[in-house]
């Protein structure tokens, strides 16, 4: 059955130029001027450099890994500390500042900045304190699904025969539920929904995708010779998969991962708009978007500032893994 | 490749199985009861509810439960709504037109315009028009639908006055434009975006040297040639991103009140409406399983090299 996306993912695995000594021999022809390419630049003549120093070496230098990694990192900064950007109180309801007022655009970093929403509340510190939530959220489904895909990605892949037949079956019934409405019927039975439900909920069903590339991964990985070699030296199943499949079939993964990340902050922005994400008192920007939409004409200031950056966390991340992507695929160079 | 459907037939039943009884699960082994529901605040009678659980079949153990749901659905009965008493496949049936007109006009603005947008990247790749696309294609998945719908409303609706911002009707292909301009937005930059990058891959190969060596107009290489070997992973997109339009309908449905699928599924979930959630999601299971088997027959067609045994 023809799948196109898993050799293209696959591809990148085995021109990892850190395969080993054999590895400048057994590289394929398309990796090769790669490897000779690396050789010519790397600073100690000894050692290659890794396929992973090797992608960081040029991704510093663009600035298209550059700038989004810069916003992300600021982001992460609000999400931990956001008193240090606001002195308002998210919850801080006073009806004396009306939602209909201007925000005062020349007012940097004060409450009045993006101006109040309809129950008087700073929307500046509504979306600072709301970036916790997404942050947190695509964060930690990303985090549990490379770990609960790779796993069942990498069994499959490495066993074969019928724990393949299982685990695949498996992978195919989980890929066929739709990803959001599968979610909402999960998180519609729950009346508190917080950050941990909507992550559960999001990993139950997102692991998918992860688990098919990692499974390609570890099939086009399993046969090379550094494999044969750890084995007949008498390395268990267990050191093998962790020392010596995985490190060099991951790179497809993280990349598939980078990118899913994204689209769980998406996700969490969708749920939480359409009211079956997260519940009060939690704050998040796809909440505060869905209760600005009835004042979308006369107030539109209290739709715009999340939407805005709700839109550059999602750019940030989506730009980070096309970058990271970029890098570790020796094809586009 | 009549053995090769079979098989892939086969495979399916499984799936079907497997993804319908974790819905199922989800549905209705979870807390809230859509019996109870029917009452709201007052106070329920108890002998009556009670008659009404056991008619329903709600008593019985889950997986009998289950078992009569997917006896059921093999005659061709995909439940009954439990505050109407309506047949779920007539409720489908009433929002069904509507979501294949969305379905079929974001589709074909997926299709015409991503790919277009990513033929033109392609070629000039490196160049300004390149970066141009590449840039509006990342921005569109960026932002979220939600907003995007709002962004068109406003503008494109009701500030610039070039398309009716809402849907009185949804006969009439002229108000659907707007929803499926917004249901298409995502789709077709991941189109532009996959076509592009296949595009440059495919762009020096080498059946291209050849086809500019045996003398054929650039038009006729890049169109028969390149965007025909070119299409395997766009089409492999176009499928799965079929098999979703329901769901994605959701939220755009709800923006410009469309009575869709994605609309009653949503209300049915917010009033714990059991049978109708499962009833909608098994048909979309089914849409999204024959997408994807008519994608891989299409394979076929698009490459001759690859063949079904």
């Amino acid at each position: 059955m023809p799948e196109p996306q898993e050799p293209q993912a696959a591809a990148t695995a085995p021109n990892s130029p850190d395969a080993g000594p054999a590895a400048g021999a057994a590289v394929p022809s398309q990796g090769a001027p790669v490897a000779v390419a690396v050789a010519e630049a790397g600073p100690a003549p000894g050692r290659p450099r890794s396929l992973w120093s090797d992608a960081w070496h040029d991704l510093r230098r663009r600035p298209s890994f550059v700038i989004p990694a810069l916003i992300i990192l600021l982001l992460l900064v609000i999400a931990v500390f956001p008193g240090w950007f606001t002195s308002a109180s998210p919850r801080a309801a006073d009806l004396t500042n009306h939602y209909l007022q201007k925000p005062q655009l020349t007012h940097f970093f004060s409450p009045e900045w993006l101006g109040y929403n309809q129950q008087g509340q700073s929307v500046y510190a509504r979306i600072i304190y709301g970036t916790r939530a997404s942050i947190v959220i695509g964060l930690s489904v990303t985090v549990l699904v490379m770990i609960f895909g790779s796993l069942v990605g990498m069994l499959a892949g490495y066993f074969g025969g019928w724990v393949d037949t299982v685990l695949s079956r498996l992978t195919d019934i989980f890929l066929g539920i739709p990803f959001l409405l599968g979610t909402m019927v999960i998180l519609v039975s729950f009346d508190t929904r917080s950050e941990w439900t909507v992550t559960l909920a999001l990993a139950f069903l997102g692991w998918t995708t992860i688990a098919r590339v990692m499974r390609g991964s570890v099939i086009a990985v399993k046969q090379a010779d550094y494999v044969a070699a750890a084995r007949s030296l008498g390395a268990g199943t267990w050191r093998i998969l962790m020392r010596h499949i995985l490190p060099n079939a991951v790179a497809p993964v993280i990349v598939v991962g980078m990118v899913a990340l994204g689209g769980y902050i998406t996700a969490e922005a969708v749920l939480s708009f359409l009211g079956i994400g997260l519940s009060d008192p939690a704050i998040s920007w796809g909440a505060d978007i869905n209760r600005a939409q009835e004042r979308i004409r006369n107030a539109p200031h209290i739709l715009l500032y999340p939407s805005i950056l709700l839109s550059i966390t999602i750019l940030s991340f989506l730009m980070l893994g096309d970058a990271v992507r970029d890098a570790l695929d020796p094809k586009l160079r | 490749m009549g053995r090769y459907v079979v098989r892939r037939l086969l495979q399916m039943i499984p799936v079907f199985i497997g993804a319908t009884f974790i819905v199922f699960m989800m549905m209705y082994a979870l807390p809230g009861d859509p019996v109870r529901a029917l009452w709201g605040e007052r106070a329920p009678d108890e002998a009556q509810m009670a008659a009404l659980k056991a008619d329903l079949g709600l008593d019985d153990p889950i997986l009998l439960q289950y078992w009569h749901y997917l006896t059921g659905l093999l005659q061709g009965d995909f439940g009954t709504q439990i505050s109407s008493r309506r047949e779920v496949i007539d409720v489908i049936g009433d929002a069904l037109p509507a979501t294949i007109r969305l379905t079929v006009l974001a589709f074909t603005i997926t299709v015409v315009v991503g790919i277009g947008l990513g033929l033109i990247a392609g070629l000039r790749a490196g160049g300004k028009t390149d970066g141009l696309i590449l840039f509006v294609t990342l921005l569109l998945i960026s932002v979220p639908v939600f907003v995007i719908g709002y962004l068109y409303q406003t503008y494109l609706g009701v500030k610039w006055d070039l398309i009716k911002p809402t849907v009185q009707d949804s006969e009439d292909w002229g108000q659907l434009l707007l929803p499926a301009l917004v249901l298409a937005s995502l789709s077709l930059a991941y189109v532009a975006r996959l076509t592009r990058t296949s595009i440059v891959e495919n762009r020096r190969a080498d059946y291209m040297r050849t086809a500019k060596a045996k003398g054929l107009s650039a038009r006729r290489a890049v169109t028969v040639h390149l965007l025909r070997n070119s299409l395997i992973p766009v089409v492999t997109f176009l499928g799965v991103d079929l098999g979703n339009l329901a769901t994605g309908a959701i939220v755009t449905e709800g923006i410009f009140n469309i009575h869709g699928i994605g609309n009653t599924v949503f209300h049915a979930l917010n009033s714990r409406e059991g049978s109708t959630v499962v009833g909608i999601v098994t048909f979309i299971i089914l849409v999204y399983l024959v997408v994807t088997l008519i994608v891989d027959l299409l394979y076929a067609v698009l490459d001759p090299r690859i063949r079904y045994a």
